[in-house]
């Protein structure tokens, strides 16, 4: 039910964004979902992609500082509050989100959202409670 | 408890030491002011006669030597014999303006190796150990210095020289290497590579590690310790007084038992140049008295620390210095406040997880002094969660504040990125210069 990702610490300067992509692209490694979380100084660069682990070390061997982290693929009905809907059933559950960000490609009528959470466990239990469609972890990565 | 390697001279009473002292004291006057120009015109001009000293208390009459005498005598100029009879010169690194020359005289050679088997000893070192030495062979008294006196002890000295750390690793894992001689941020360096490395810490056979040439702070100890599985020992010289060798620690590790025998050391205020009480923190002052060939007289070091003249558990009963704390001119004034580098790594270090890899960046803002700590990101304390990456930054920029009494900024910056020069990291840049 969890989705593997990348975090990578990137100082705020010019072409650090373009290194990484490129030592991706070198790799053969494609990016499916990505999010960047800045502050004037650095960035926090997350990441799906469909070979986590090879990614993980192609960017750790260039001397970058890596993590990997779990996070939760959630299908969004595409409609007026499809996603308000997700997040009262999250709040009454007493789960916080950390961050969240959306994926490019659909699945099927329904938008998909990358959610991190407090207690990816306990979310993950209330949202298939409440008849929420959460994403396998490998079906993410090949979409 | 390790042995030690000369009780008859390192367990001296006081009373036998005191004269001893003043003897070696006296000898030494008399050959400087024969024999070193310099000396003669300071010992007149502040009116000393070299025969009024009759007490070790007489040293505070003598005026100071510092570095810009070695200077201005450049090269040859405070050697207390000719060039005959120098058998060996070494030199500093002269970053700063013109290096300074030293020499040694064959007595001079044996005595270091002396007191460098008598701190290597008290580390632990016996014969059967295997000596890495990973400072740079050359003008630099370190590798020389530790090299000589572990072969006296006995031991297999490897001399490995600094840099290619990969090989390093190499020659340690494969040689077996026991003790380990380099400065205490390669340690790190080498911690670093062995944990990226597939093999990791278990391959080597190290025991023990004798660390010198910079500050380091009591948390760096251990993380040197924890990381390399090591006991890390401290051991103090500077190329102007002989080398290393003029103290070393015993294995309870509370202090630096400075050779006495050999050095008389003062405490003195930087500032007024005053002599402080027993236990002040302050300016090392160290006078030679048993060198032939460079003879100081009144050393000023720069050398910020305290003197311990308890008894040690040891056995020893040379005074201990205390870790050094930063050298008077490495003292920041930021905002009016004095601050020493070794505070801020002390800090970096009780914050979990943080290595030593920093710099400090002071600039100005208008007519306002600005601390900038950059500090490389590792995975440790490195967070997928931005909010807690900005509650680090926020944790280490309070503690700097009230640690400091200055404030600080915190910035993050990715691994490796800080410069370093030959394992010697450059801590502080200054762009407030006018």
């Amino acid at each position: 039910m969890k989705v593997e990702q990348i975090s990578i610490f990137i100082e705020n300067k010019s072409g650090r964004l373009a290194e990484v992509t490129r030592i991706l692209g070198d790799a053969g490694v494609n990016i499916r979902a990505l999010s960047l979380a800045d502050t004037s100084d650095f960035g926090i660069l997350r990441l799906i992609v469909d070979q986590t682990d090879k990614a993980k070390d192609v960017i750790k061997a260039e001397g970058f500082t890596v993590s990997k982290t779990e996070v939760v693929a959630v299908e969004v009905p595409d409609r007026p509050k499809g996603l308000s809907g997700i997040l009262d059933v999250l709040d009454a559950g007493k789960v916080n989100v950390e961050y969240m960000y959306a994926f490019v490609e659909r699945c099927g009528e329904n938008a998909v959202i990358i959610f991190r959470f407090d207690n990816t466990e306990e979310a993950i239990k209330v949202l298939l409670d409440n008849g929420i469609n959460v994403l396998k972890g490998e079906r993410v990565c090949q979409m | 408890m390790s042995r030690i390697w000369d009780p008859k001279n390192e367990c001296l009473g006081r009373d036998e030491l005191t004269a001893l002292q003043l003897s070696r004291l006296k000898d030494t006057l008399q050959r400087v002011y024969a024999n070193i120009p310099c000396y003669k015109d300071k010992f007149d001009t502040y009116g000393v006669q070299v025969d009024s000293v009759r007490s070790l208390d007489d040293l505070q009459k003598l005026p100071f030597t510092t570095k810009e005498d070695l200077r201005l005598n450049y090269p040859y100029g405070m050697f207390a014999v000719p060039l005959k009879d120098v058998v060996r010169i070494h030199s500093s690194s002269g970053t700063t303006g013109k290096p300074t020359v030293v020499g040694y005289t064959r007595n001079d050679l044996n005595n270091w190796t002396e007191l460098t088997a008598r701190f290597m000893t008290a580390a632990g070192v016996g014969p059967e150990d295997i000596v890495h030495i990973a400072f740079g062979y050359g003008l630099f008294t370190g590798a020389f210095g530790l090299h000589y006196g572990a072969e006296r002890i006995g031991a297999s000295v490897i001399p490995m020289s600094s840099g290619n750390t990969d090989k390093q690793i190499m020659i340690m894992q494969d040689y077996r290497s026991t003790a380990l001689v380099c400065t205490p941020s390669y340690a790190l360096t080498i911690a670093d590579r062995m944990e990226k490395s597939s093999k990791g810490i278990k391959s080597l056979s190290l025991k023990v590690g004798l660390f010198g040439a910079e500050p380091w702070s009591e948390e760096m100890r251990k993380e040197i310790e924890s990381r390399l599985d090591i006991v890390a020992t401290d051991n103090y010289g500077l190329s102007e007084v002989m080398g290393p060798g003029v103290a070393g620690e015993c294995l309870n590790r509370s202090g630096m038992h400075i050779f006495e025998d050999h050095f008389i050391p003062e405490i003195i205020d930087p500032d007024s140049g005053e002599v402080l009480p027993p236990g002040s923190i302050g300016e090392l002052v160290l006078t030679c008295i048993s060198k032939e060939a460079f003879p100081m007289i009144r050393y000023r070091t720069r050398d910020i620390t305290c003197l311990d003249y308890e008894p040690c558990a040891c056995g020893r009963t040379h005074v201990r210095m205390r870790k050094t704390m930063g050298r008077s001119d490495d003292m920041l004034i930021i905002k009016g406040v004095n601050v020493f580098p070794t505070q801020i790594e002390e800090i970096l270090f009780q914050v979990e997880g943080c290595e030593p890899h920093y710099q400090l960046i002071l600039d100005r803002d208008g007519s306002i002094d600005t601390l900038e700590v950059q500090i490389e990101v590792n995975e440790r304390i490195f967070f997928d969660e931005m909010k807690r990456q900005r509650e680090f930054v926020n944790k280490i920029e309070k503690k700097l504040a009230s640690a400091l009494g200055v404030g600080a900024t915190v910035k993050l910056v990715e691994p490796s990125s800080l410069k370093r020069h030959e394992g010697k990291a450059q801590r502080v840049i200054d762009n407030r210069k006018t």
